[in-house]
């Protein structure tokens, strides 16, 4: 049992350590690895593994960082994650990054990217676009060039060479990572009391700043360890959390949704790490063709992915069907258009599955969860005594 | 707050009046008169493409900005708050759906017919994706067809960027539109109307450039939003675009002959003490109010960000009948919210620059993540490059919560304030 509180204990710290050192230690021990930092919420990571880098997840500052700077770059009604990513830019934390690349995901996150652009931040800044056309001969073709983009910007500072083999081997250990972090949502899904939803995240987070190959060994441990009885089950109602996969929550936001009585068995928390839902193909002739595919066919359902044909809600309640859980909570980012704008529509697949549901609004530094704490837990109640 | 007076009207003003009255009007008939309807919006708009399968186009954004002008949308905003839709998000989308829970009555009283189409064509705005999600479960089982605009990523459209564009044109717009008209892709009807499109944007050009004679004969943002509708919105294309920009430039072209200045609701500007260029979208509910602030000080716009947003003619972009879907993809990527930061900048420190600006003024919207994030590095930049007095206030497009007069007010007398202080020192030295 000491083993899985040393995991812990290093997954929180890595999860945290808002100077990377454990990326930084990474890239100084071999001449041209490099660090390439990316936003929310997802990039293939396989292409910055071949290419010699550690993709770098940069999840904001959270509440560990006092934002003085950052909120002299953004309006009060702009989310708080890019004024803590600002903060983080002007200060030493991002130093040593040798390129930062920014999902299409919103407005926010893609003029983040022109203002690294401006400010000189890295010697690339990308903004990594995704096709909402999912036609694979038109957004396969868009997709796969904008893959290209970013190899060669990394290329073009380490002088790798990207070859099949590489990119197999790195699909390879993703689609492991993958594997290994489902297994563990599975075993939660039917023991939740065996690894708390704050022990999870924190494991998972961890992944974002350290090498796959080092991340899965944790969590093949992990596996192991909670495989077996730990812990002791309580009178919790289970919930999926949904709207978090930009902006993090607090760690006190989720330890309160656990205390008042929930049992969360699945999350967006970590999106990225788990938006390929199922195995790439690593023994091709044309990866960059896999990972193209895995985009168009195996992706996950999120507020940044264009869904008529395949309507988020749908998609929601048939994985709250499938973790046998009790309710939602629709816990979003303030001021997160693509989440708040899903919102009641997903709302209303809930009312129409029959699904119980709350919702609220944090940001990454909230402070007070005495109100969330009671809203979740008058939420778990209703369940238990009426549902 | 004085009453308003009765607005001052030149004939250009009465001929757009009419054309959108008259549009308007249209559509509360198009189910009668057999005519096909698609939702699309402003910024990368295919106007052309769609009146040229005899469809007609409706602009979810400006029946909102006209429902703001016209003091409607505040209880539209509180009806969608109502089903769930967060204080925080684009109170465009809000108003529209409120708009649509209350018998999607337009701006005019008509009612709107709802769509056959839903064009998504987002330029430079992820909202827009949301927002025909939305609009898509409210009207199920109307087709969508998504046209998925690349972002000017490094600063420049890629040939791959104009190969997507044009695929999805081919492949998904194109057939979608075929089937809901009912009729074919007729190139021909297509490549004339683009005609007219740059013939419209030749005169569109002449006018806004105007603006870098001293005095200017216009005011580039709130003139500038009425000489920008038509070819922003449902007539670029059309005979009826080039006969009203014939006319705008006729009257421009006067008012500079006599040394006349922009005209305002309360008539000529006398005295143009300070030249500004303006950052962001303007406030529709109190448009009027928040001008005279300007007017009243003898403030004129110069230049702004706002009128490139349905296409940046100025910088050169002619739609071109000889490469009709290259050009309207080229339309579409080229828009101002489509541009990266360091775009924008480099195009707002031309303007300072080039229209003789006496200071840089970002209006920055709540509802607006497109134009908004990014706008104080923006500011910072255009001081340091221009070396002119930056100003900066905050409203929103169509929720009425979020003008405040006074504080607005304040804070730009205090900006003119400064202008004139830096004025007189100039003149000392």
């Amino acid at each position: 049992m000491s083993e899985l509180i040393n995991i812990l204990k290093e997954c929180e710290d890595l999860a945290f350590d808002l100077h990377f050192t454990a990326a930084r230690k990474w890239k100084a021990e071999k001449a041209g690895r490099i660090l390439t930092g990316y936003l929310p919420v997802y990039v293939p990571r396989e292409i910055i593994h071949a290419a010699g880098g550690l993709p770098v997840g940069i999840m904001g500052a959270g509440d560990r960082k006092q934002i003085i700077k950052g909120d002299a770059y953004y309006q009060s009604y702009i989310c708080h994650l890019p004024r803590g990513v600002i903060e983080m830019a002007l200060d030493d934390n991002l130093d040593g990054f040798d390129g930062f690349i920014f999902p299409a995901i919103c407005d926010c996150i893609r003029n983040l990217s022109g203002m690294f652009k401006l400010s000189k931040k890295g010697s690339f800044q990308r903004y990594f676009d995704y096709p909402q056309n999912f036609d694979p001969l038109t957004g396969g073709t868009f997709y796969r060039e904008e893959m290209q983009k970013l190899i060669d910007d990394m290329v073009k500072i380490n002088g790798a060479q990207v070859t099949t083999d590489k990119l197999n081997k790195a699909i390879a250990l993703y689609n492991r990572n993958r594997e290994l972090i489902e297994t563990i949502y599975n075993i939660r899904q039917e023991y939740p009391w065996r690894l708390s939803a704050v022990d999870t995240y924190h494991i998972l987070r961890a992944g974002l700043v350290i090498p796959v190959e080092r991340h899965n060994e944790m969590l093949e441990r992990v596996v192991q360890i909670i495989s077996k009885e730990r812990g002791n089950p309580m009178d919790n109602i289970r919930v999926v959390v949904t709207g978090s996969f930009c902006e993090q929550p607090p760690i006190g936001l989720i330890k309160s949704i656990e205390m008042a009585g929930c049992y969360i068995v699945d999350d967006d928390f970590m999106l990225g790490s788990r938006f390929i839902k199922s195995a790439v193909d690593d023994a091709t002739a044309d990866p960059l063709g896999a990972l193209t595919a895995a985009y168009i066919t195996q992706s996950d359902f999120a507020s940044f992915y264009y869904d008529i044909g395949n309507p988020k809600g749908k998609r929601l309640a048939q994985l709250v069907k499938r973790r046998k859980a009790d309710g939602v909570i629709f816990s979003a980012a303030s001021f997160c258009d693509p989440a708040l704008l899903d919102r009641p529509q997903m709302q209303k697949e809930c009312d129409e599955a029959g699904i119980p549901h709350i919702n609220f609004q944090y940001h990454e530094s909230t402070g007070q969860f005495k109100v969330i704490k009671e809203q979740a837990g008058t939420f778990s109640d209703s369940i238990k005594l009426w549902v | 707050m004085e009453k308003a007076k009765e607005a001052i009207k030149e004939n250009s003003m009465i001929i757009q009046k009419n054309m959108l009255a008259k549009q308007f009007h249209e559509l509360s008939q198009a189910r009668e008169l057999g005519r096909k309807v698609v939702y699309t919006f402003v910024p990368g708009n295919l106007t052309e493409l769609i009146l040229s399968f005899d469809m007609v186009p409706v602009y979810p954004e400006i029946n909102a900005l006209q429902n703001g002008m016209r003091k409607k949308s505040g209880s539209y905003i509180k009806d969608a708050e109502k089903i769930g839709y967060s204080e925080d998000v684009c109170t465009y989308v809000k108003c529209d759906i409120g708009m649509m829970l209350n018998g999607n009555i337009g701006p005019t009283g008509e009612k709107l017919p709802p769509p056959d189409l839903l064009l998504l064509s987002y330029t430079g705005c992820f909202t827009f994706l949301k927002w025909f999600e939305n609009l898509e479960k409210m009207y199920p089982g109307v087709p969508v067809a998504m046209l998925h605009t690349p972002y000017q990523e490094d600063g420049k459209i890629a040939p791959e960027q104009l190969s997507y564009m044009v695929r999805q044109l081919r492949e998904e717009v194109i057939p979608k539109m075929e089937q809901v008209s009912g009729k074919k892709y007729d190139e021909a009807r297509l490549k004339t109307m683009l005609k007219r499109s740059a013939e419209a944007e030749d005169l569109l050009v002449k006018i806004l450039e105007s603006a870098k004679n001293v005095p200017t004969p216009i005011d580039a943002y709130f003139a500038g939003v009425y000489y920008i509708g038509p070819i922003f919105t449902a007539f670029r294309g059309t005979a009826d675009a080039v006969e009203y920009y014939t006319e705008l430039w006729s009257e421009v072209q006067q008012r500079m002959k006599l040394g006349l200045g922009p005209v305002t609701p309360e008539g000529e500007i006398k005295e143009q003490k300070f030249r500004l260029v303006v950052e962001g979208p303007p406030n529709w509910t109190n448009f009027r109010e928040f001008w005279k602030i300007f007017y009243d000080m003898g403030a004129v716009i110069v230049a702004s960000s706002y009128t490139k947003v349905g296409g940046v003619y100025d910088m050169g972009f002619r739609h071109n009948p000889d490469e009709p879907l290259e050009s309207l993809s080229k339309y579409c990527m080229g828009c101002y919210t489509n541009m990266n930061l360091p775009q924008r900048v480099s195009m707002l420190e031309g303007y300072v620059k080039e229209y003789k600006a006496d200071g840089f003024l970002i209006n920055s919207i709540k509802s607006c993540n497109s134009f908004s994030a990014g706008q104080l590095m923006i500011m910072r930049e255009i001081e340091q490059r221009c070396s002119v007095p930056v100003g900066f206030i905050e409203s929103d497009l169509v929720d009425p919560r979020y003008f405040s007069y006074a504080n607005i007010k304040n804070r730009l007398e205090s900006y003119f304030q400064m202008l004139e202080q830096r004025k007189a020192i100039l003149t000392e030295i």
